[in-house]
Parts: structure tokens; C-alpha cells; sequence
């Protein structure tokens, strides 16, 4: 029985994914090479003096992208230390500037790590016009990168790699709200919130009382899976009945975290004009995902413990009317997308199957990862696969009619260096200073051992992946986890973004060379494999180590 | 019609010229030879341009100090819950320093190998007395019979010096004949102990430093600067003194060093985490973990394979003046094949001649024969040949003055004392020629134009002679045919190089017609008829518009500028020196077919590097499951079942693991020397065989290795 439940939303999900892939993917694709602006684009342009027609080398497009994030950290930053002062503030005082600093960074870097209650901690103003608001243009900035480097692949001879406004205000206006609203919508009709109630005291059946909080939930929760954000309205997230109510709801948010980043790679084979390329890099997304999908499930249907044996099963930390399998399903598509919402305590999960979300992150959320950031995270992963492949034919190696050369390596070197430097350090700094560690064995590590340093390594893995989800048991609302994670977030976002954009702008610079039966073929299965196994050799060979000393050593008894 | 029919050609054979030595086998002993080279390469100074090399010596120094230094502090002491054996932090120590002389031996044998014959190119460069020509008047007295001559060293000899050679003495310096003709024993520089005829003039007219002149007397023009001689050039090169690095190596050190970065990364912040967990490990295991990680296989053999590449080439007797060409030279997507010679046996031959109607056979064959008599290229000799061979003999000289051949009128002849003219040429401009004189009669064209069709369309190559007269009145006599033979076993040649993605053009200078019979018959994928060098100078340039990399040969002073052009320019070693300035290798045995060998080396040199870049990247995964429970079994027993080796302890695990590390990579010198064996199947079917051999490959055979080598190590007292 319950292995046909977990193939009927198996095959649902699947299902809708295959229905959206090629008209979402074609549309992305549209939106992003059209010559034409809608009016409301005009003015926009004219209002912050851009000239959309006008395309921007690889720096400047970094340099506008830097300038409109940092406006938006400003903006969210303020919003928090202001907030008495803002309307629908609920009576919640100003934000310290510790937490403010890490929760502007975390949705500014399409992260939403959460170091605070959010029902207790934010008005409806900070949380619509600020959170809700990067939740739209930080999910876009990361499409418009990817659009970006694709274009690094289709150009030829060409200095430029499109319009940074332009991008995101097309990914914002054009692909994102429409289908929030949509999305929305759909939430609503399968019972998820919204009003602007605030609080609601009630008496329960026994007696006591509970301050119920409302809000505007659906419209939140849209865009928080839509563009891979994570961060919940309420602190329990999507495990909250008033975020996630019921199991179709819960799947259709599933569907909302994946939907543009598997339409992406069609996206992608559209603009480069050769669609095989495009699913080969799907296949290879969708293979990394099912393989973590099921894996986490067997482990946690195998369970294993005490109290599993006694409940009947691992349902320790997952919501009864979700189950194993739509959990499992949840927690996978949360950690490769870059999402981290939570309708499950990841902590909570079985020893082994705990190290699943972690490595989901760790393979850099490129399966299908982030909008955007997914997409451009598997293609440098493709250039360095490119590289060991064309040399293993004897050719110099070429990725799309691009020669992958010294720079290029160098770029897509740097790239794959970033992330795990930053888990690596920030894990290791927690712990080799000794008044950092004191602080964070007896503040924040609720389970001292194996899976206390599990829950280090995770938040640090989470933050550096702009993920966003956690190993509950950890406290982060202290200096040194806000002004950790706040940097790991920080540097996990927009190093890898500079290298991106450098190597888009190296490879829109060169001419294509023609494919000929010496070339490399990169649109075969046995490429797909060769991906599927650089993306987790480079995986397990860094994070093997750290792993048996947390989720490996504590399993393994 | 009367149409005689000559003997057919003699056939030059083609074979391979004979390797000069047989030094592609690899001998144990080199090994052995190679480990002064070895030790003295451990020189940081030297060992830092090698980065993950150089991080494993660091490692080994650190860790020897350790090792002098622990039994004063009480012992190795325990590591991860484990106590460590007294001896293990000297068998880590003396293993890391084996790696790294392993990895210098595997550059020093490369090096040896070119070493010996840099030797006996030397012995060549040893200084001569060169006899300058101190007033040279080029026009006046180009055989210098009346100047004054200067003796002096071959070392102080200018660009631009004349001197004067006779039988018996060393080629001073590098130059190009400007007067005379003589025989050179070659044998120095190419091995090859027939002499070769060099003469002023034409496009065999450069002479090499170090040969010896064996009959009569030349003028030479010296072109190259003292220490910059071809031969100079050549020790640089075998000896890999010279050796650039080229882009895809310097792409796969890139890769390699931040890999090394990441382990390095990985080694430094496990201390710190290991230590949360109360797990602390020492640092010979955190520097045996951090060596066994870093892709130290490919980075020790890295720059044996760039070397053992050139030295390929130099096998092949082939010598490239950049790594980079021989990179290029993988990466071919057009190759330019001269016809003749390359494509067929060099030398078309008169095998017919066909009068047109009014015209008899003996009036055309005496002015064909006539016209051909000054003419020196193997086509005239021929037709002069075929003259005799029916009876007409025209003499020795040629009575008039001569009109040479040139690329731009296609035609040669000869002009009589009595004003009557004689041209021989390809059709179109023969035509241009007599419609000079008056319009030729429709009649005449007709029949001309069917019987260039009809040999054209055999392959041949038709002749057009006409004759004018004194008086302005001019014919056409008929056409002399031409035959080329394609070479054998050339179709499967071009049919592998299809597979391996590279297309052939054909270049002649035939007309389209002759072009297309023979490239059919010799299955190339493309032709260049009636071609000049600037046609041919454009093709390249489209070809590379189109983001192709083109190869070709050439020898002569007008291919210059298009060996400059294409990626790949192999020039003739008997070609003009202008031709081997020009190219980016040179051909000592000036075998136009040897650019498939050439392409097949440069691929080879890819394929070797990412083969054993794999193969390192791949054993890392067995390494792990030797080292990482080793590390902490102690503190966490269930790490146990990572053990899946089941290695005897966790020190005869690490040690074992450093020790695989260190042999595996004497272990694979023979293939980094040798290159991986490359043969031309589809792209897909190539990945496919060597992902398997040295991906899968990679992953199984350190598992056993590992293995093997506890099994030994465990029987040490302490492990």
C-alpha cells in the first residue's frame, strides 16, 4: 500500500513536470531573447534610466546585478531595524542589528535561512514589502545569471551577454508573478491561508487558550517554493497546516519548488539551438534527483532505533497526515533545489538518511538546484566534465562549439572551490577557535557528538548553498552563527555568481567551432553518466571525511 | 587519330622511411639511469613550478621532522582512538620522499631519451672554418669564382654572410644555396645515409649547419644568427629544455592545482572537526590523507607525457618547433594534401599524346619534346622520354630561349631563335595564349575542349601545346596526357581519418576536372583545382573563418605564407628555408603523408593526459576507504564496515595507501612514455573504451593494490 501511494505522487508529480518542461521552457526561453517590452517594462527603464536595448559586457552586468542586491540588503536591513515604525508592524519591536544583518543577507542571496521565529519576529510590512519582494528578484537575479552564461554558449565573437535589468525585470514581471498568482490561487483553493488577521486568541476544546497567528500565507508561499526560496511565514514552515495543509497541497508545492528549474535545461538547449543538449543535461539532473529520492526513502522506511520500531515507523519529526513518502519527496526536492523549506524536520530523520539532505547540498544543488542557479551550477559542472572528456578523445576539449582553455578551467576551477571552502572553514572555525567553540557547544548545539557536529556542518552546508534549511536542533541566533552563516550566505551567492559571469563573458568572446565527428559528443548517455559521476566524485571526494565524523559515524553503530 | 601509348611509370615506393633508432621501447635500466637526474630535481626551487608535486615534498619534509623529532616527545602516541607503531611516521616520511623521486625519475627518463640525441647533434655544431665571401656581387660574379674569401669560425657567422663550400667540408650554418648545385650527406641531422641533391634556386634549396657537402661547389647565403640554428633549435627541443607549456596543459594544471587546493582545504579543516568529536588525529596521517587525495599520479607524470610527445614526433623524424604544434595537431579538423606526392606517387608522367585532327603525331610530339626540353620537372622529362621512346629524338639543349613555368601563367615553353614560339599548358591558359594571336576556329575548340574532357575525366592530366609562328599565326597542335597514380591504401586512410572527424582537401594545381577523377579515386572529401598559392592561402583562411584548424605541408618558398596561416604548417626538410621559418615543424624525411602520423601523435598526447587524470582522480576513492576508517575506527568501531578491504590495521592501511600512491606511479611511467594506445574509432566508442580502462579501471585496481600491498605491509612488527 503504501509503495503505490509513493508511486501515485511519484507519477502525478512526474507527470506534471513532463507537461510543463517544453512550454515553460520555451516560454523562459521567449521572454528571455524577445526584442520587444510590455509598456510597464518601458516605464520601469525609463523611471531607473536604463537603456534595455543596449546588451552589458560580463562586468557590468556583475556590477548592476551587485548594485540591485545591494539596494535590496538595504532595503530589508532597514525594514527590520525600523519596524515599529512601519505599518502592520503587529506591535513587534525593531529587529537587533545581528539577526537583521543575516536575515537581509539570507533573502538577498535567495537563501532565507531563518535564525528567528517569524511569526514572533515580523510584521506583515517587513514581511511583504521586503521578504516577499527579494523572494520575486533574488529568485530572478538567479535566473538572469543562467540566462546569462547560456548566452555566454550561444553568442559568438560577441563582448556582451544580454541586459541585466532587462533579465530580471522580464524573470520578474513576465515569469514569476504571473505565476504566483496562478500558484497562489491554487494554494487557496487547498485551504492554505490568507488574510491580515494577525493574532486570533481562542479557547481550545480543553479549555486553554492559543494565540492563533493569521496572515497573508498563500501569497508568500507561492513564491517561496516558486522561486526556491524556503523561508516560511511561519516558523514551523511548510510543516505549518496554515502553510502546507493538506497531501495535495504539499505536492503541488513540491511541484512549484521544481517546475522552473527542470523547464530550465529546455530553456537552455533552446537558446544554444541544439534542444539534445538541453536534455541531456535534464537527464542528468533527473537521474542525480532520483537516485537521492529513493535512496532517502528506503532509509527512512527501513528506520532503525528504538523509537521507530515502537511507533511503527520513522515518524519522528514528520507530520502524520504527510507520511513517509511525501516527506522523503518534500525534504529531496527542497535540498537539491535550493528552497530549504521544510514540511519535516530534517534533524530529526533517521542517522543515514539525515546525511541525504546534507549531500543533496553538498553536490552543490545542482539536481535540479535553484532557479537559475541550478542551471548555471550543473553547466560549469558540464565544462569540467567537457575538459576530462574531450582530452580522454584526444581533442582539445569543447563545450558547444566552445574550446575550453586555460581561462575557462580556471573559472569553472574557482567555481567548484567556492562552496566547499566555505562549508569546509566555516565548520572548522566553529570549532578550532577555542571561545567560538565554547559559545557553540553551549549555546547552540542541542545534541553534543556525532549529530551536533552534524548540525554545524549542515547549517554551514545550507548557508554556503543558499539553501535555507536546517538541522532544527541548532541555535544560530548567535554572533557568531548570524555573522558566519550571514557570510557563507554572502560568498556562497555572489562569488560563484562573479566566476559565472566571467565565464559566460570568456565564452561569448569566442567563436563556435563546428562539431565534427571528432568532437565529443555531449548529448549521449554516456556523457549523462560521465556528468552523473564527475558531479558526485567531486562531491563524495570532498565531503567524505567530514561526513563519517557526523551522519556517517553516528549511523553506523 | 593516332594515339601512342608509353610503358607505365616505374613505381616509387613510399614506404616509411626507417625510424632512427628503436628507442620507443622502455627499458627498466633507464630507470635507474634516471635517479641522479631525479635527486637533484628535488630542489624547491625547481620542484614549486609542479604544484601538487611540491606539496607532497613539503609533506614529506614535515613529516620527516616529525619523525626525528616524536621519540623525543614521547613516541607517535595514538591517532583517532588508535596507537600509532614507532616506525610508522619514518614509513610515511620515506614513502612521501619515494613519491617524490619517483616523480622527478618519470621526467628525467622522458628527458634522457632526447638526451642522446641531443649528443649527437651537438657533435655536429662543433665550429668549422667557414670561408666567407668578403665582396660578394650577386650579378657580376654569382659564383664568387673571383672574391676574396675570409676564413673564420662558423661561430662568428652574420645573418647575411656569403660563403663558399666545396666537396668535403661541414655545412657551416644554416642557409640557402644562391649558386650551384651539390650533394649533401644529410645523414646528422636525419639519419638518413643517401645523400640528397640541394641546388640554388628552386624550392631545394636550403642547406642545414653540421651536413656535409660531398661533391662540387656551392655559394651559400647564411640565414640564421650564430646559436640560432636549426640545429640549435633541434638540441633545445629533444632535450625539452625549450618546452612551453602548452594551453591544454596549462588548462590541466589549473585543474589539478585547485583540486589540490580543495584537498588541501579538506586535510587543513579536518583537524579542527575531527577534533569536536574528540577524534584528534596526528599530522602524518592528516599529510598522508592530504598526498594519497591530491591528484599526485598525473601531476608526477604530467611532464613526462608533454616530453615523451615531442619525442614521438621526433621519432617519426619530425620535429615541431612548439608543444603547442604538436597540441594543434590533435585537434586537426581540415588537412591541406598536396596531391602530387602526397596523394599520388609523386611524379605524373606523359603517357600519350593525342594530335588534334590536321596535325600529325610526329609534328606534335617534336614540339612537345622541344618545349620540354629545359623543363626539369619530372612531367618534362617525361614527355622528352616518351619523344625518344617513339622515335623523336630533339637533342640535349634546348635551342632558344626558355620560358619557364609559373603558378601564375600555368604554362612553360620554349621561344626559337627564328621567332617561332612553343607553349605547353594547362588548356584554359594555353587558350588565353593563342587567342592572342587570333581567335581560335570553333571547330578547333570543339575537339580540344572533348579531349581535355575525356582525359580529365580518366584522371589524367592534358597538356595543351600550341605553336606560333614569326608571322602571328598560331595552332594548336594537340595535347599531351599526363598520368597520375594515386598511392595504394590511401581511401582506408582518409576513410579513418573521417571517423576521427578530420576532413582532406586535395591541392592541385589541375583543373577541376583531373581534380575530381583523382580525389574521387584517392577518396578525399574535397578538392582545390588549378590552385595558386593565394587560392590556397584563402582556403585556409575560410577554413579557419569557419572555426576549422587546418594542417598542411609545403616545401617551396611560395607556400610560406600559408604554413605561416595554418595551424599545423609541416615544411619539408628539403623545402626552402624560408618554407621552414615559416612552418611550425619540419619533416627530415620530408614525407608529406606524415601529417596523419602527426595528427595521430598530437591526439595520442591528449588523450594520455586525460586518461591518467582520470585513473588519479578515480584511485582516490579506494584511498578513502583505506584511509578514512583507518583515521577513526578507534573512537567509532562502526566505521568498521567502511573497512571493505578489510585492511589488517589502521597504521598498515594509511602506510599502504602512501605506498600504492608512490609505486603506482612507476607503475605507469611506461604508459606516460609511451602514450596511450590511440586507434581511430568513432568518438563515442573511444570514450567509451578509455573511461572504462582508466575511469572503472581506476576505481578497481587501487582496491587490490591497496590490498596486496597491506598484506605485505602487516607483516612488519608494530603495524
Amino acid at each position: 500500500m503504501p509503495v503505490l501511494l509513493a508511486t501515485f505522487q511519484a507519477a502525478t508529480l512526474v507527470l506534471m513536470l513532463a507537461i510543463t518542461h517544453r512550454p515553460l521552457g520555451a516560454f523562459m526561453a521567449h521572454i528571455f531573447t524577445s526584442d520587444k517590452d510590455m509598456a510597464l517594462e518601458r516605464g520601469f527603464y525609463r523611471l531607473i534610466g536604463v537603456a534595455p536595448r543596449t546588451d552589458q559586457t560580463w562586468q557590468s552586468y556583475l556590477r548592476a546585478l551587485l548594485a540591485f542586491s545591494v539596494i535590496g540588503f538595504l532595503l530589508v536591513y532597514g525594514m527590520q531595524r525600523l519596524q515599529p515604525l512601519l505599518p502592520y508592524a503587529l506591535g513587534l519591536p525593531a529587529v537587533p542589528p545581528g539577526l537583521a544583518f543575516n536575515t537581509a543577507v539570507s533573502f538577498v542571496t535567495n537563501t532565507n535561512w531563518q535564525n528567528y521565529s517569524p511569526e514572533a519576529t515580523l510584521g506583515y510590512t517587513t514581511q511583504m514589502a521586503g521578504l516577499a519582494v527579494q523572494n520575486f528578484v533574488s529568485a530572478a537575479v538567479g535566473i538572469a545569471v543562467a540566462i546569462a552564461f547560456v548566452r555566454g554558449f550561444a553568442r559568438r565573437t560577441s563582448g556582451t551577454i544580454g541586459n541585466f535589468w532587462v533579465d530580471v525585470t522580464r524573470g520578474t514581471l513576465r515569469l514569476l508573478l504571473p505565476m504566483a498568482v496562478l500558484g497562489a490561487i491554487v494554494l487557496m483553493i487547498a485551504g492554505v491561508i490568507q488574510n491580515f488577521h494577525g493574532f486570533t486568541d481562542i479557547t481550545t476544546l480543553t479549555g486553554g487558550t492559543q494565540s492563533l497567528p493569521g496572515g497573508p500565507v498563500a501569497s508568500q508561499e507561492v513564491i517561496k517554493e516558486l522561486g526556491t526560496n524556503g523561508g516560511g511565514f511561519f516558523n514551523a514552515n511548510s510543516s505549518h497546516p496554515f502553510e502546507n495543509p493538506t497531501g495535495w497541497s504539499n505536492l503541488f508545492e513540491i511541484f512549484l519548488m521544481l517546475v522552473i528549474p527542470f523547464a530550465l535545461p529546455y530553456t537552455f538547449g533552446r537558446m544554444v539551438g541544439d534542444k539534445r543538449q538541453g536534455y541531456s543535461i535534464l537527464a542528468v539532473m533527473a537521474t542525480l534527483y532520483l537516485a537521492s529520492l529513493v535512496i532517502l526513502s528506503a532509509l527512512e522506511y527501513a528506520g532503525s532505533g528504538t523509537a521507530p520500531m515502537l511507533a511503527g515507523a520513522a515518524m519522528e519529526g514528520k507530520e502524520q497526515r504527510f507520511g513517509i513518502f511525501a516527506t522523503t519527496l518534500f525534504g529531496t526536492t527542497s535540498t537539491l533545489t535550493s528552497t530549504g523549506a521544510v514540511n519535516s524536520m530534517h534533524d530529526s530523520y533517521t542517522a543515514l538518511g539525515g546525511m541525504l539532505p546534507m549531500l543533496n547540498m553538498m553536490l552543490g544543488e545542482v539536481a535540479p538546484g535553484g532557479v537559475g542557479a541550478g542551471l548555471y551550477g550543473m553547466l560549469v559542472l558540464a565544462v569540467i566534465t567537457v575538459f576530462i572528456g574531450g582530452l580522454l578523445v584526444g581533442r582539445t576539449p569543447e563545450y558547444l562549439g566552445k574550446k575550453i582553455g586555460p581561462s575557462e578551467i580556471k573559472l569553472a576551477s574557482l567555481y567548484i572551490l567556492v562552496m566547499p571552502a566555505l562549508v569546509l572553514v566555516g565548520t572548522a572555525l566553529s570549532f578550532a577557535v577555542p571561545a567560538i567553540r565554547t559559545d557553540v557547544e553551549t549555546t547552540s548545539i542541542l545534541n553534543p557528538g556525532n549529530h551536533g557536529l552534524s548540525e554545524v556542518i549542515y547549517a554551514f552546508t545550507s548557508a554556503s548553498n543558499n539553501n535555507g534549511s536546517a538541522f532544527a536542533g541548532l541555535t544560530g541566533n548567535t554572533p557568531w552563527f548570524n555573522t558566519a552563516l550571514g557570510l557563507a550566505m554572502l560568498l556562497g551567492r555572489f562569488v560563484p555568481i562573479l566566476f559565472v559571469l566571467a565565464l559566460a563573458g570568456a565564452l561569448a568572446r569566442q567563436d563556435k567551432v563546428p562539431a565534427t565527428a571528432g568532437t565529443l559528443p555531449t548529448h549521449r548517455p554516456l556523457f549523462v553518466g560521465l556528468l552523473v559521476s564527475v558531479t558526485l566524485i567531486v562531491t563524495a571526494l570532498t565531503f567524505f571525511p567530514i561526513l563519517t565524523l557526523g551522519p556517517l559515524a553516528e549511523g553506523l553503530r | 587519330m593516332t594515339t601512342l601509348t608509353a610503358p607505365t611509370p616505374p613505381e616509387t615506393s613510399s614506404a616509411p622511411p626507417p625510424s632512427r633508432s628503436s628507442r620507443g621501447a622502455f627499458s627498466p635500466s633507464s630507470l635507474l639511469e634516471a635517479l641522479p637526474g631525479a635527486f637533484r630535481k628535488l630542489d624547491p626551487r625547481l620542484m614549486w613550478r609542479n604544484p601538487v608535486m611540491f606539496i607532497v615534498e613539503v609533506g614529506a619534509a614535515l613529516t620527516t621532522l616529525l619523525a626525528i623529532v616524536e621519540p623525543f616527545v614521547g613516541g607517535p602516541g595514538t591517532s583517532g582512538g588508535t596507537a600509532i607503531p614507532g616506525s610508522f611516521t619514518w614509513g610515511i616520511a620515506i614513502w612521501l620522499w619515494l613519491t617524490v623521486v619517483f616523480a622527478n625519475m618519470a621526467e628525467s627518463v622522458a628527458e634522457g631519451r632526447g638526451k642522446a640525441q641531443a649528443d649527437s647533434l651537438r657533435k655536429t655544431r662543433t665550429s668549422t672554418i667557414a670561408r666567407r665571401v668578403t665582396d660578394y656581387q650577386e650579378t657580376e660574379d654569382p659564383a664568387a669564382g673571383a672574391s676574396d674569401l675570409e676564413d673564420m669560425s662558423s661561430a662568428d657567422l652574420q645573418l647575411g654572410d656569403v660563403v663558399v663550400i666545396v666537396a668535403g667540408e661541414l655545412v657551416p650554418g644554416d642557409g640557402d644555396i644562391i649558386w650551384g648545385i651539390a650533394s649533401i650527406d644529410e645523414s646528422a641531422i636525419t639519419g638518413e645515409s643517401a645523400p640528397v641533391v640541394r641546388e640554388s634556386g628552386g624550392d631545394r634549396s636550403a642547406v642545414t649547419g653540421g651536413t656535409r657537402v660531398l661533391s662540387d661547389r656551392i655559394v651559400v647565403r647564411i640565414t640564421s644568427k650564430p646559436g640560432e640554428t636549426f640545429v640549435d633549435r633541434m638540441i633545445s627541443l629533444v632535450e625539452g629544455a625549450s618546452r612551453q607549456k602548452t594551453p591544454n596543459e596549462i588548462a590541466l594544471n589549473v585543474l589539478l592545482a585547485s583540486l589540490s587546493i580543495i584537498f588541501l582545504v579538506v586535510t587543513l579543516t579536518l583537524g579542527p572537526i575531527a577534533s569536536a568529536v574528540n577524534a584528534d588525529v596526528t599530522l602524518p596521517i592528516l599529510i598522508a590523507l592530504l598526498v594519497c587525495l591530491i591528484p599526485t599520479t598525473i601531476g608526477a607524470l604530467l611532464s613526462a607525457i608533454g616530453i615523451a610527445g615531442m619525442d614521438r614526433l621526433v621519432q617519426h623524424n619530425v620535429l615541431a618547433m612548439s608543444g603547442r604544434a604538436v597540441e594543434a595537431a590533435g585537434d586537426v579538423t581540415t588537412l591541406l594534401l598536396d596531391k602530387t606526392g602526397t596523394i599520388t606517387y609523386g611524379n605524373r608522367r606523359a603517357s600519350e599524346f593525342v594530335p588534334l585532327d590536321g596535325v600529325t603525331v610526329g609534328e606534335l610530339v617534336e614540339a612537345a619534346a622541344l618545349s620540354s626540353l629545359a623543363d626539369p620537372t619530372p612531367e618534362g622529362k617525361s614527355i622528352v622520354d616518351l619523344a625518344r621512346v617513339l622515335g623523336v629524338d630533339v637533342g640535349e639543349s634546348a635551342p632558344g630561349d626558355v620560358v619557364p613555368f609559373t603558378a601564375q601563367t600555368r604554362m612553360s615553353g620554349l621561344d626559337q631563335p627564328g621567332g617561332t614560339t612553343i607553349r605547353k599548358g594547362a588548356g584554359s591558359a594555353v587558350i588565353v595564349w593563342v587567342e592572342q594571336f587570333s581567335p581560335l576556329h570553333r571547330s578547333v575548340r570543339a575537339q580540344l575542349d572533348a579531349e581535355v574532357e575525356a582525359i580529365s575525366q580518366g584522371g589524367g592530366t592534358p597538356l595543351v601545346v600550341a605553336v606560333a609562328t614569326a608571322s602571328g599565326e598560331c595552332r594548336i597542335l594537340g595535347l599531351v596526357h599526363l598520368k597520375d597514380v594515386v598511392k595504394d591504401g590511401l581511401k582506408e586512410r582518409f576513410a579513418e581519418l573521417r571517423t576521427m572527424g578530420i576532413r582532406t582537401v586535395m591541392i592541385t594545381g589541375d583543373n577541376p576536372l583531373t581534380a575530381r577523377a583523382i580525389a574521387a579515386e584517392a577518396g578525399v572529401d574535397d578538392f582545390l583545382a588549378e590552385a595558386t598559392p593565394e587560392q590556397k592561402m584563402e582556403l585556409i583562411k575560410r577554413e579557419q573563418a569557419g572555426g576549422n584548424l587546418v594542417a598542411m605541408t609545403g616545401d617551396g618558398t611560395n607556400d610560406a605564407p600559408a604554413l605561416a596561416q595554418a595551424d599545423v604548417g609541416v615544411a619539408m626538410n628539403t623545402g626552402t628555408s624560408a618554407a621552414k621559418e615559416a612552418g611550425n615543424m619540419v619533416d627530415l624525411d620530408s614525407d608529406p603523408t606524415k601529417l596523419i602520423d602527426i595528427v595521430r601523435i598530437g591526439k595520442q598526447l591528449l588523450i594520455t593526459r586525460g586518461a591518467l587524470t582520470t585513473f588519479s582522480i578515480a584511485n582516490d576513492i579506494a584511498k578513502y576507504f583505506a584511509i578514512i576508517p583507518a583515521m577513526f575506527v578507534g573512537i567509532f568501531p562502526g566505521l568498521g564496515v567502511l573497512n571493505i578491504m578489510g585492511l589488517h590495521s589502521p597504521a598498515s592501511a594509511v602506510l599502504a595507501a602512501i605506498i600504492f600512491n608512490a609505486l603506482v606511479i612507476v607503475f605507469l611511467i611506461p604508459l606516460a612514455l609511451k602514450g596511450v594506445a590511440y586507434r581511430a574509432l568513432s568518438t563515442s566508442r573511444i570514450l567509451g573504451r578509455n573511461l572504462l580502462r582508466y575511469g572503472v579501471g581506476g576505481v578497481i585496481a587501487p582496491f587490490i593494490g591497496i590490498k596486496l600491498i597491506d598484506l605485505v605491509v602487516s607483516m612488519l612488527p608494530g603495524f
